[in-house]
This record gives C-alpha cells, sequence and structure tokens, in this order.
C-alpha cells in the first residue's frame, strides 16, 4: 500500500499542501479530485520525488519514499503519467514507449510489455515509427499512459488524463484505466472531471486548497450534496 | 592558368578548414540543444587544447601526448560544466550564460599567465603535416584528412545519438527535463556526456587546425570560436548536420575570399591586388546576417525549440 501521511509542501512562502493524508491500497482505483490549483499535482510530483516536502512521510509497503531521488520512486514500482502528458515529441513513438522502460535491464521482459501496451493501445502500434509529436491528443494520452506502463509499475499516477480530450476520447481512457487495473496495475487518479472519476473509483478523496476535506467510496462521494454541487455541477435541491 | 586550378586550392583549404569549424560547431550545438546554452567558454577550450598539445609535446612523444590532450581537454569540459553551470541548472539562463563568459575569461586569463602572453609555437606533427599532391594541387595532407575525419566521426555521433540508449536519453532530456527524469534518466549525466562529446571533438579540432598555424596565444580561441558558433547558427542551432553543413559553407566562402585577389589577377579580371582577403572574417558575419535575415532559425533550424 501507497501511503502518505500529513504530507506539508510549500512553493517559496506559498503552502501547496497543509498535511494531507491518503491510503492507496493494492489494486484500487484511487482518485483524488478537486479544483485547479487544489494540490493535486502538487501531490503526485512530491510521491515521484519532484517536489521536496518539508514535512511528512510517503511510504510504500513500509518503505520511506520521502526525500529518495526520484529513480528509487520509480524503481519501487510508482510510475507517473504526467499532466499535460508531455509526450517526447522529437521521439518515435516506440522510442517513447521504450524510454519509459529506461531503467530496467531485463530485455526480454521488455519486449513482453511492449506487445501488452500495444495490445491495450493497438492505436500506437500502427504508429510506432511516427514521431510523438504528430500524434492527436488522444492518441498522446495513450502513449503517455503506455510509456507509463512500460515500467511495469505496481501503482501508475495518472494526472488528470482526460485533461483537453473530446468526451468519446476520454470514455476510451477511462475503459483503459479500469482494463489496466484489472490486471492488477494499483492506480491513483487525479480528475477535474470528478464524475467519470469517482464512477470508476474503489476510493476517494477530494483535496482543497492544499487539505484533504472528504473521503469515501467513489459512489459515496458521487452521492454527496456538497461534491454534487461543487464538482459535479449539480444544483442542491 | 585555367580557372579550375586557381580555385581549388582554396576550395580544398576551405573544405579544411570548414572540417575543423565543424568540429567545434558541433559542440556548440549540442551543448545549446541540451541546456540552450550558449556555450561561451567552447573556443577557449579549444584553445587550452591546443596549448596542452604545445608543452606536451615538449615532454612526450607524440603517441603520448596527443592521448593525454584529448584526455585532459575532456576532463576540462566535463569540469566547466559541473562546476560553473551545473550548480545553475534552475536558474535564470542569462545567468548561465553569464558563468559561461565567465569560465571563457578565465581560461584566457589562466592561458595569459601560463604563457606570458608569448606566442607559443605548435608543435610539427609529422605525417598529417607532409606536404601531397591532389589533383594537381599542393598541399598538406592534414587539409585532405580534416573534412574525411570530421564527416566519419559526425556520422558515429549521428549514429549514437539516433541509434543507442543514452543517444535516445540526450533527445529525451534535451525536449523535456522534468518528464526524462520521471523516466528515470539521470539528467545530470546526459548533459555530462555532452560535454565530453562536444569538448573531445573540440579537442580533436584544435589538433588539426593549429597544425596549420605557426602558433598560439591565448585569445586563439576566440576567432574559431566565433566561426563555428556562427556555423552553428547558420545551420540551425541545436542542429548537427546543420553545424556541419553550416561549418563547411562558411570555411569556404572564407577561403574563397582570402583568394579572391589571386584568383582574380590570374585570370586578368583585376590587374593588381585589391585586398579582398581583407574581409574573410567579415564574409562569415554577412553570411550570418543573411540567414537570420531571411530564415532566422538557420538551415535545418526547428520552428520552437523553447521547453516547457
Ligand atoms: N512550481 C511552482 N511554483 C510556485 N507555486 C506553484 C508551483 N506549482 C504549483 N504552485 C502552486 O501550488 C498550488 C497547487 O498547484 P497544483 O498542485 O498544480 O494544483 P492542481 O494540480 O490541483 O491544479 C497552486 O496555488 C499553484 O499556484
Ligand atoms: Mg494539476
Amino acid at each position: 500500500m501507497l501511503k502518505i501521511e500529513n504530507l506539508q509542501v510549500a512553493y517559496g512562502g506559498i503552502q501547496a499542501l497543509r498535511g494531507i493524508d491518503l491510503e492507496v491500497p493494492d489494486g484500487k482505483i484511487v482518485t483524488l479530485i478537486g479544483a485547479n490549483g487544489a494540490g493535486k499535482s502538487t501531490t503526485l510530483r512530491t510521491i515521484s520525488g519532484l517536489v521536496k516536502a518539508h514535512a511528512g512521510s510517503i511510504t510504500y509497503d513500509g518503505t520511506e519514499l520521502l526525500g529518495k531521488p526520484i529513480n528509487a520512486v520509480l524503481e519501487a514500482g510508482i510510475a507517473q503519467v504526467p499532466e499535460g502528458r508531455r509526450v517526447f515529441a522529437n521521439l518515435s513513438v516506440l522510442e517513447n514507449l521504450r524510454v519509459g522502460a529506461y531503467l530496467r535491464r531485463d530485455k526480454a521482459e521488455i519486449e513482453k510489455d511492449l506487445q501488452w501496451v500495444y495490445e491495450l493501445f493497438p492505436r500506437l502500434q500502427e504508429r510506432s515509427w511516427q514521431l510523438a509529436g504528430t500524434l492527436s491528443g488522444g492518441e498522446q494520452q495513450m502513449l503517455a499512459v503506455g510509456r507509463g506502463l512500460m515500467s511495469r509499475p505496481k501503482v501508475l499516477m495518472m494526472d488528470e488524463p482526460s485533461l483537453g480530450l473530446a468526451p468519446l476520447v476520454v470514455q476510451g481512457i477511462f475503459d483503459i484505466i479500469r482494463e489496466i487495473n484489472r490486471q492488477g496495475v494499483t492506480i491513483l487518479l487525479i480528475e477535474q472531471n470528478a464524475n467519470m472519476a469517482l464512477k470508476i473509483a474503489d476510493l476517494a478523496y477530494v483535496l482543497e486548497t492544499g487539505r484533504i476535506t472528504m473521503r469515501g467510496t467513489g459512489a459515496e462521494l458521487l452521492a454527496d450534496e456538497s461534491v454534487k454541487e461543487a464538482y459535479l455541477g449539480k444544483k442542491k435541491k | 592558368m585555367d580557372l579550375w586550378n586557381t580555385v581549388l586550392p582554396y576550395i580544398l583549404s576551405g573544405i579544411s578548414v570548414g572540417g575543423q569549424y565543424a568540429l567545434i560547431a558541433v559542440g556548440y550545438t549540442m551543448v545549446y540543444g541540451i541546456l540552450r546554452l550558449i556555450n561561451f567558454a567552447h573556443g577557449d577550450v579549444f584553445m587550452v587544447a591546443g596549448l596542452m598539445m604545445v608543452y606536451f609535446a615538449a615532454s612526450m612523444p607524440l603517441y603520448a601526448a596527443i592521448p593525454l590532450m584529448i584526455l585532459l581537454t575532456v576532463l576540462l569540459g566535463f569540469t566547466i560544466e559541473r562546476v560553473a553551470y551545473k550548480p545553475l541548472r534552475t536558474a535564470p539562463r542569462m545567468s548561465v550564460m553569464i558563468s559561461a563568459i565567465g569560465v571563457s575569461y578565465l581560461l584566457q586569463n589562466l592561458a595569459l599567465y601560463v604563457t606570458g602572453g608569448l606566442n607559443k609555437n605548435y608543435p610539427e606533427i609529422p605525417w598529417i603535416s607532409d606536404k601531397i599532391t591532389v589533383l594537381g594541387a599542393t598541399t598538406a595532407r592534414v587539409t585532405v584528412i580534416t573534412p574525411f575525419l570530421t564527416v566519419a566521426l559526425v556520422f558515429a555521433l549521428v549514429y549514437l545519438i539516433n541509434h543507442t540508449k543514452i543517444g535516445m536519453a540526450m533527445r529525451a532530456v534535451s525536449k523535456d527535463f522534468e518528464t526524462a527524469q520521471l523516466m528515470g534518466i539521470r539528467i545530470n549525466s546526459v548533459i555530462s556526456a555532452t560535454f565530453v562529446i562536444g569538448t573531445f571533438l573540440a579537442a580533436v579540432g584544435s589538433l588539426l587546425f593549429f597544425s596549420n598555424y605557426p602558433g598560439i596565444v591565448p585569445t586563439s580561441g576566440a576567432m574559431p570560436g566565433l566561426k563555428a558558433f556562427v556555423a552553428a547558427v547558420f545551420g540551425g542551432i541545436g542542429s548537427i548536420p546543420g553545424a556541419v553543413v553550416g561549418a563547411f559553407i562558411i570555411g569556404i566562402s572564407e577561403s574563397l575570399i582570402k583568394g579572391l585577389d589571386t584568383i582574380l589577377i590570374t585570370q586578368g579580371a583585376i590587374a593588381e591586388q585589391m585586398d579582398f582577403s581583407t574581409f574573410s572574417d567579415a564574409v562569415t558575419f554577412v553570411l550570418l546576417i543573411v540567414i537570420l535575415v531571411f530564415k532566422p532559425t538557420g538551415l535545418f533550424g526547428e520552428k520552437t525549440t523553447d521547453k516547457v
């Protein structure tokens, strides 16, 4: 289990996370929803080791990850699909996937995972020699997810994978997220698209200006009046 | 004498000088590609490589002096990056540029201190300095070797960048530091590798370049460094093929301008020296201005190279 306790992060003087607690049990889909600027990306970036925390702890199966280098987090089995996809536009689709497996040495297994990603996203296989920069937004998101999977993570963290995509494409991405989870990968999903995220989530958290204000199953939060009003665009009766 | 025979030696020497510029230009363009930094110290590293050769050749045989010179030049490039640029990784780009200018002056001043400002004679390197005859023109063997060596090294480099894991990492880092890190790429190692390659090529370039010149002074790196930088911009900074093509164009143009008086006189076009050769440096910068006006990104440049 990935476990976060009392995590505090500040940028200069600005407190982005004011002591959050979060649990991501193995095999589940956990979602973290919240408005723009709530600190969602900061949470993922701190877990990955890109941002330093000034207090708290992040453990995976009891091992402290906070303060460890970025590679140690990746090697512990936690990968990130960053916000805005961030595929390497100047690399081919295949190279982007290979970069995802950069730390691995098990060549044969890498080839197997490549086939696995191509099965999940047949479109990527068709375009494997194309430069990633020439893909559509939806295809780039598939590539970003596939690249994340190439490290063969135990936990895949995704930062707003639906951002800027057409509804139909978003549906496809969410279907894949479920499929990946069904195959045993734990998912930590960050979304502003709360409706869809809550529908697939086993466990959900609401983040507001650096604090966790609510937690429950996806269904519980979907049914909650204040969540409906704030994040699902529905008025209270 | 027919036109071809008059022009040929200048073209040959232009190709040779172009190859030497290319070996320096690749260092500028690679570092720019990965750090968006114009490494002003690169020309001075090139000069230091030349000076090392002067001192090493005086105290040991060439087969030891040359590898030692190359090794220490590479070490110098590596150290400069670690000491003067790496601590500024998250600082504004302008701070790193200023640091690079500082390193440039530091190297020139150290060279001044060591040499006392005196012109140091570059060692005669047998075989490559021998005179040979090509297509009826007499020239030093280095003139002929340079373009072939340059092209071979550049091909090896392009292969490395496009077909190896470290090359893939370099391309990823050049696009996006942070995401590259998320993939497990150690960006500092990749950046160091870039400097190592760039200074290695400059060290080889210095050997070829200074063999053609009587001596070295502390500012000897400035002009070839500047020309190579212009070549990199001309070809589209960040592009390796661009830097090489740019360097050959500049080398040949410069050499032809140097020979223009002689060419025109032997062709009977003019009666006496017009001192066109005075403009041989200026022509480089005219080329630069022309390309920047008509194609600001250079011959092979990408449209936007700024990172997210
Ligand atoms: N690099 C940064 N420097 C300074 N402030 C930042 C930086 N990144 C994020 N912030 C601030 O931290 C807060 C949380 O941002 P973020 O984690 O990106 O929110 P979210 O992903 O939920 O939209 C915001 O107020 C944002 O302005
Ligand atoms: Mg965000």
